[in-house]
């Protein structure tokens, strides 16, 4: 059986008394896109940068592809797009490429993948007067360049507008169907709910869940739609089977859980009738990876 | 499914990761102006403005005779000293030496890499400044071989310290304190003002600089056609021990 992509158990990583990774554990198998997410500081980071051999971890173990992350056996089977890029700033994108190709034995067509990630019109510009997304997709192709079975992309599409991510999900989807492991990071729901085939959320250093988005988001469903401002919720309730919940978040947009039966929509719609409430966006869904992630991280921002 | 993404790794061989490294480097120096000012202008433009006009007085001889060798060694002092430490300070800065460290180049092929465009850059120097030279005039002597290997010396000393700044302070403090030391050798180094102009104690001290020493030792052979000069080759040296060993020590590559 050929190993894990990835395989992290109990990691600990701490920067004097700060602990980045308290624990932390997930894996990641080929042919897959494997998504962390988590808020700011949670630790993805830190477990990527170890996972790409940059950091040594205080504790527990991490195999890539079998190997210790370190080993420089790796650095030809593995892809890394950093977030800081670490394209020079006065390369022009084409010779960078070409540059990153010559490092491997059976590299992809330079020109076919920036014809791929739309840039041969910037071909001979310097990485500082390309935009943002231009950047971003120069250091996307220099990672998938060397024909990788495994890519780390640290938040690939912060930034991009939305034909760059588009262009962007696509590739990792042609990788994926390629068989090769994708670890993202990203705070994107939408882009994890679409190409992720395992969630990994991370919240100070351990993973609060993890799974295939539909499990994540679980078979319940919730009636949702928008209104003037401050209903009485609980009057409201008072109108529906007692296991219901109801609540206003943000102001003007309602969310109903319970038992979503014909009779509890009709209820609320007949509710909203008698006190003159015209809803918008009334709708029935499941929840959503956002929802579930707010849930697990809380709403409150971190300072 | 099959397409271009299907894996196939692998590293290149060595010599081809380092070719590839070292044509990149050479080209993107050649490119900036900057560098160029730094590693070709000036050296011309101090030797053709010296040479030409009665500015100071460099001793007996003729004057571009005197300012060849120290020219040469101000080249080798601003691509092998000023040019990598601003050029590896940036490059540290912005991740890039990050990046390589992720790709099938080692560490000791992208030092090689370098290297070897340092010493590249320092073939056309050479090749730039000997031509305006012989134009001015300049008759050379001595074994060339032992101009060479003080050469080599003087920069494996150079780039010993710059990297050591490279690899520690912030890209800007580099940008600044490398220009500044640059500047200071200029003056202080017996680059274009003899060190017979200052004082016995302080001529001593400088004396002792690694600019002095690659400029006094290559007069010695280029103009006085001296065999080896083995002061100068010993300061050479332990400047370039020192340097190195202190950048092995402390160089941070992120």
């Amino acid at each position: 059986m050929t190993p894990l992509a990835v395989d992290v158990n109990g990691l600990v990583k701490r920067y004097g008394t700060n602990i980045a990774a308290d624990g932390l554990s997930f894996t990641a198998r080929r042919g897959e896109v494997t998504a962390l997410l988590g808020p700011n500081g949670a630790g993805k980071t830190t477990t990527v940068e170890i996972c790409e051999g940059y950091r040594r971890a205080d504790g527990g173990t991490v195999r890539v592809l079998g190997l210790d992350p370190r080993d420089q056996a790796l650095r030809a089977r593995v892809g890394v797009m950093l977030q800081s890029g670490g394209v020079p700033t006065g390369a022009r994108a084409g010779e960078y490429l070409r540059l990153v190709a010559g490092f491997y034995a059976d590299p992809v067509d330079p020109a076919l993948l920036l014809e791929r990630l739309g840039l041969t019109g910037v071909a001979r510009t310097a990485y500082r007067r390309m935009s943002g997304g231009q950047q971003q997709r120069l250091a996307l192709a220099a990672a998938v360049v060397g024909r990788p079975e495994l890519v780390f992309l640290d938040e690939p599409t912060a930034g991009l507008d939305p034909q760059a991510r588009l262009a962007t999900w696509e590739l990792v989807e042609e990788l994926k169907a390629a068989g090769v492991a994708v670890i993202l990071t990203t705070h994107h729901m939408e882009e994890a709910e679409r190409l992720a085939d395992q969630v990994v959320i991370v919240d100070r250093g351990v993973v609060i869940a993890d799974g295939r988005p539909p499990e994540l988001t679980g078979a319940e469903r919730q009636l949702r739609f928008r209104a003037r401002p401050g209903l009485g919720l609980d009057e409201l309730l008072s109108a529906l089977p007692p296991a219901t919940m109801a609540k206003e978040s943000p102001a003007g947009h309602y969310v109903i859980e319970g038992d979503l039966v014909p009779e509890l929509l009709a209820s609320v719609t007949a509710w909203c009738a008698s006190h003159g409430v015209m809803t918008e966006d009334l709708r029935i869904e499941r929840r959503t990876l956002e929802d579930v992630f707010l849930e697990l991280t809380g709403r409150e921002l971190r300072s | 499914m099959n397409t271009v993404f299907t894996p196939s790794p692998g590293a290149a061989p060595l010599p081809r990761m380092i070719g590839a490294q070292t044509a990149y480097e050479v080209r993107n120096l050649l490119r900036n102006g900057e560098q160029l000012l730094l590693t070709l202008i000036i050296p011309v433009a101090l030797l053709v403005l010296f040479a030409s006009a009665p500015l100071l007085d460099v001793g007996p001889g003729r004057r571009v005779d005197f300012l060849a060798p120290g020219v040469l060694a101000l080249a080798v002092l601003s691509t092998a000293f000023t040019g990598q430490a601003i050029g590896t300070g940036f490059e540290r800065r912005y991740g890039v030496l990050k990046r390589l460290g992720a790709t099938p180049l080692p560490r000791t092929g992208l030092i090689a890499a370098k290297s070897l465009t340092v010493l590249l850059v320092e073939l056309l120097q050479t090749v730039v400044v000997g031509a305006v030279a012989l134009a001015l005039g300049w008759s050379p002597h001595g074994d060339p071989a032992v101009a060479v290997l003080l050469v080599l010396v003087g920069t494996a000393a150079f780039s010993g310290f710059g990297l050591l700044m490279a690899g520690t302070l912030r890209a800007e403090a580099t940008l600044a304190a490398a220009n500044l030391v640059y500047l200071l050798l200029l003056v202080l180094g017996g680059v274009v003002f003899p060190l017979t102009k200052f004082s016995g104690g302080l001529r001593s001290v400088l004396e002792l600089l690694p600019i002095s020493a690659l400029a006094d030792g290559l007069r010695q052979v280029l103009q006085h056609g001296a065999g080896l000069p083995v002061r100068d080759l010993v300061v050479l040296l332990v400047w370039a021990v020192l340097g190195l060993a202190l950048a092995a020590r402390f160089f941070r590559w992120e």
